[in-house]
C-alpha cells in the first residue's frame, strides 16, 4: 500500500514549479486588480465596456483557480480516475450558473414589465449626506438605465 | 471472480492496485471539498441570481474603500483587499513548500513553513476581523445597509446580508484551517510523523488550506472586484 502511493511522487515539478505557479497567480491577481482599478473610472452608462471587463475578471479568476486546484493541492498529478471523480461532478455548475442567473435576469425583467410600483421605486434617488453628486446629470442616466 | 484474476488486465479497477493511487484519507479529503464546493458554489450562485434579479446594487470601491490606520474619509478602494488576497496567496505557497518538506522527510522544513503559514492564516483573519469591525461602525450588518446602490437608489440588504453570511462563512474555514495547522505543527513537533514514517497528513491539511485559498478566490472576484 505505501508502496503504491510512494510511486507518484515523482510526477511533480519540484519547488521550481511552485515557482512558477506563485509568478503566475502574482501576475493574474495583479492584471485582476488593474482592471478593477480601470472599472472605477469607467461610468455606469458605459455597460457594456463594464461587462466585457467583467468577463476578463472572471475567465482571470477562473485561470487561478485552474492553477491552484492541478499545481497546488496537485490534482494535476494524480491518476486520471481521481481527477474525473472530483472535475466531473463540478460541471454540474455550469448548468448551476447559467439556470440561475437567467432566471434572476427573468425574474427582474418581470417584476420591470408587470410590477410599475417595484419600477418606480428602484428608480427614486436617495440624498446623500455627504456633498451631492452631480444630481441633474445622475438623474438622466438613471431613467436610461431603467428603461434598459 | 476467477475470470478477473487471470485475465491480463490494465483495468485500473481489475483488483490488486488503488485505483486512485491515493491513500484512503486523501481520497476522502477531496470528496469533503467537493461536497465543500457544492456549498460555497450555492452561496455563491444564489448570491449571483439575487444580484441579476435586483434593478441597482452598491458599487463595492465605494463600501470597502478604507484602510487601516488611515484618516477618516480615505477613498482608497480595492487596496486593503488586495492586500488580503495576497496574505492567503503567499500562506497557501508556504503550505506546498510544508507538503513538500514532508515528502522529503524534512521535519524542520515543515515546522518552518508551517509556522509561516500559520502567521499567514492569523494575519488574514485579523484583516477580516478589522474590515467586519469597521463595516459595522458604518451601520452594515446582517439585516441592516448603510449603503446606497451604484446609481443613487436605496439599496435592500440583500448586499450586506450576502456579503456577511459568505465572507463569515469563509472566514470560519480559514479559523478551523489556522486551527487543523497548528494540530499539524505539534504533531510534528512531537514527532508523531517521523514516528509513521510519512507526512501525509499534512498533505492532506494542506489540500484543506489551498481550498481555503481557492474559495476566496472567487469570494474576493464576485464581492470585490465585480
Amino acid at each position: 500500500m505505501e508502496h503504491t502511493i510512494e510511486h507518484g511522487e515523482h510526477a511533480g515539478g519540484g519547488t521550481k514549479e511552485i515557482v512558477k505557479v506563485t509568478i503566475i497567480l502574482t501576475v493574474l491577481t495583479i492584471i485582476e486588480l488593474l482592471l478593477g482599478f480601470w472599472m472605477i473610472g469607467i461610468p455606469l452608462e458605459s455597460s457594456s465596456t463594464r461587462l466585457t471587463i467583467k468577463g476578463v475578471i472572471v475567465i482571470l479568476m477562473l485561470a487561478k483557480a485552474f492553477y491552484i486546484v492541478a499545481y497546488f493541492m496537485h490534482l494535476k498529478h494524480e491518476v486520471k480516475n481521481l481527477i474525473m471523480t472530483i472535475v466531473v461532478p463540478l460541471t454540474l455548475f455550469v448548468w448551476f450558473i447559467i439556470a440561475f442567473l437567467y432566471d434572476g435576469n427573468s425574474f427582474k425583467n418581470l417584476r420591470n414589465t408587470y410590477d410599475p410600483h417595484y419600477k418606480e421605486q428602484s428608480t427614486i434617488k436617495v440624498e446623500k449626506k455627504q456633498e451631492t453628486k452631480p444630481a441633474a446629470h445622475g438623474e438622466q442616466h438613471d431613467v436610461q438605465e431603467a428603461k434598459h | 471472480m476467477a475470470t478477473t484474476a487471470t485475465a491480463p488486465t490494465t483495468n485500473a479497477w481489475g483488483g490488486g492496485k488503488s485505483p486512485f493511487n491515493a491513500e484512503y484519507g486523501k481520497v476522502m479529503m477531496w470528496y469533503f471539498l467537493m461536497s465543500d464546493a457544492f456549498t460555497f458554489g450555492a452561496f455563491l450562485i444564489s448570491y449571483g441570481t439575487i444580484r441579476f434579479s435586483t434593478n441597482g446594487w452598491p458599487d463595492p470601491n465605494e463600501v470597502f474603500k478604507s484602510f487601516p490606520f488611515a484618516p477618516e474619509g480615505v477613498h482608497a478602494p480595492l487596496v486593503f483587499v488586495s492586500i488580503m488576497t495576497f496574505i492567503l496567496i503567499i500562506s497557501s505557497v508556504t503550505m506546498v513548500l510544508a507538503v513538500q518538506a514532508g515528502k522529503n522527510m524534512d521535519k524542520s522544513g515543515v515546522v518552518k513553513n508551517l509556522i509561516l503559514t500559520i502567521i499567514g492564516g492569523i494575519a488574514f483573519l485579523s484583516c477580516q476581523a478589522w474590515e467586519w469591525n469597521h463595516l459595522l461602525h458604518e451601520g452594515a450588518w446582517w439585516g441592516s445597509n448603510p449603503f446606497l446602490n451604484h446609481d443613487g437608489t436605496a439599496s435592500s440588504t440583500n448586499f450586506t446580508n450576502y456579503f456577511f453570511t459568505i465572507t463569515g462563512f469563509h472566514g470560519f474555514h480559514v479559523f478551523s484551517g489556522v486551527i487543523i495547522n497548528i494540530i499539524m505543527l505539534i504533531m510534528t513537533l512531537t514527532d508523531k510523523f517521523e514516528q509513521r514514517g510519512h507526512y501525509l497528513m499534512i498533505e492532506k491539511a494542506g489540500l484543506y488550506w489551498h481550498f481555503v485559498d481557492l474559495v476566496w478566490v472567487f469570494v474576493f472576484t464576485c464581492f470585490y472586484l465585480i
